[in-house]
């Protein structure tokens, strides 16, 4: 990015305010629409300003990993899709999109949101699958705190297809929801010059210069970290981004629809 | 694993005792060597318990395809691999979604300590291999990285040392072994931590599991002297070479 334009917006980011007149710790105005897919199991299209990301699941009745013969298999994936930037070009998921499906695999994963063991059908032979996909509409940053919640608000709007002992109707959904006990809820806090903000726009996103982003359950308790950007942070910066990150996880929680 | 290991382990964490007789803070015994790869410009090698990496830097060199050279400064690009060997089951050979991440937070965890200004449309090469892994694999192919970069003469603010730091049961340890971090059906917490010794700036940090906001700073706390230790075995290793 031109170093002029990123000495203005740390300039301006020092006095709190943003290119949008946010302040620093606000979100976007956000949007949220569940179920919009009919052809999926759940379905989640979400947009905070101008960033838009759709997520599906998919529910299968597969063979459990050998080591976990009782549990529900759980994938996440993305692709960074041409149509939502002009930044993006077709082709297998680069490094970007890896991080991203790994960070909310994670986030779901270690919180343990969704009761694995409920959705075993037989042991060692048929449990559920459940494939998560994160599509990103349009691209305007914060993509991955964007995907994290609707993969989220997905999940959590996911209804069982009938399952005949052989095959996977799904065209017959039943009224059973998956078993979800937790709800942990991304959020990335960039640190820009000595500057913290939330929910960047594009512009912000591609002067960052480290960024923390964590899963957040209701209690506070964090069950996911990931540091990013190329400068390292002190303890204190930690220390902040945290405090914004649990502030900002509360403020998304009271969003999911109840 | 099987449950009669669970039960020890239960029996051992609640003993406040690790299953291999260390207390909290202690990390595994290490080895480390340097420029173990004759080829490379620079490399090492570092032994933390029962992982094992090797690094090796090739560059800074010229860089092709053209299109990913930067003209104002050279890049770090970083390659961690698992031998198919490594792991109790085989691990399919080529990058996976796991080892490019890794690949890259090892970049991002290496950066700070770089100057490659003086490097433009340059690129410097690390490879990673991992013969044999028992946790913190990541945490060991930076050590070993760091070190390879040194060995290569590259200028360096400082070393970059790594460890993890997690939860078992109900208490904080550093450097978790295998059977800790899959510790009752993996409810351990896993916090791999990077940092420059020299200033505590942490350059990777990353957490599978849940902890309170109080644990953590504890957790990074305890760490600390973790890394002096880890940082003196990889000085002496450097000086080592030169005796």
């Amino acid at each position: 990015m031109n170093e002029d334009i990123k000495h203005d917006l740390i300039q301006s980011l020092s006095k709190n305010l943003r290119v949008d007149l946010r302040k620093n710790e606000d979100l976007r105005s956000i949007e949220i629409e569940t179920g919009c897919v009919a052809t999926a199991e759940g379905s989640a299209r979400v947009k905070f300003g101008d960033t838009e990301v759709i997520a599906g699941v998919k529910l299968a009745v597969e063979k459990p990993f050998p080591d976990t013969p009782e549990d529900a298999i759980l994938m996440v994936a993305s692709e960074m899709l041409p149509l939502s930037n002009p930044k993006y070009e077709g082709g297998p998921p680069g490094v970007d999109a890896i991080e991203m499906a790994r960070v909310i695999d994670r986030s779901f994963r270690e919180s343990r949101c969704i009761e694995t063991k409920k959705l075993c059908i037989q042991k060692g032979e048929k449990v559920w699958s459940i494939a998560i996909d994160i599509a990103p509409l349009n691209d305007d940053g914060n993509l991955l705190d964007v995907g994290a919640f609707a993969a989220l608000l997905a999940l959590q709007n996911t209804v069982f297809p009938e399952y005949d002992g052989t095959k996977v109707l799904v065209d017959k959904k039943t009224t059973m929801k998956l078993p979800m006990v937790r709800e942990p809820i991304t959020v990335t806090v960039f640190k820009i010059g000595n500057a913290f903000v939330v929910d960047p726009t594009e512009t912000e996103q591609t002067s960052f210069d480290a960024r923390m982003t964590f899963a957040i359950l209701a209690d506070d308790k964090i069950c996911s970290m990931q540091k990013g950007g190329d400068t390292a942070i002190m303890e204190e910066d930690l220390d902040i981004m945290l405090d914004i990150a649990i502030k900002t996880s509360q403020e998304l929680r009271k969003k999911i629809p109840r | 694993m099987t449950s009669t290991v669970n039960n020890m382990m239960n029996r051992k964490v609640k003993n406040m005792k690790r299953t291999d007789g260390r207390s909290q803070t202690d990390v595994r015994p290490i080895t480390a060597k340097t420029g173990v790869i004759k080829k490379a410009d620079g490399s090492a090698y570092f032994k933390i318990g029962n992982t094992t990496a090797y690094a090796a830097v090739y560059g800074p060199r010229n860089l092709f395809p053209r299109f990913l050279q930067d003209p104002k400064k050279g890049i770090l690009r970083c390659n961690y691999n698992m031998l198919p060997f490594s792991a109790s089951d085989r691990v399919r050979p080529g990058p996976s979604r796991r080892s490019r991440e890794i690949s890259m937070i090892t970049e991002k965890a290496l950066l700070p300590v770089l100057d490659l200004d003086a490097y433009p449309n340059a690129v410097v090469d690390v490879f990673i291999e991992l013969t044999e892994t028992d946790a913190g694999s990541r945490c060991a192919g930076i050590c070993a990285a760091a070190m390879a970069l040194a060995d290569a003469g590259l200028i360096m603010k400082d070393l970059v040392a790594a460890v993890s730091v997690g939860k078992v049961g109900n208490d904080l340890v550093v450097d978790l072994d295998g059977v800790e971090e899959h510790y009752n059906e993996n409810e351990s917490t896993d916090i791999p931590v990077a940092m420059i010794p020299s200033t505590h700036e942490i350059t990777l940090l990353q957490c599978d599991g849940i902890i309170a906001k109080e644990e953590l700073f504890k957790a990074i706390d305890m760490v600390k002297p973790a890394m002096q230790k880890i940082a003196e075995v990889q000085r002496n290793a450097l000086k080592e070479k030169y005796r």
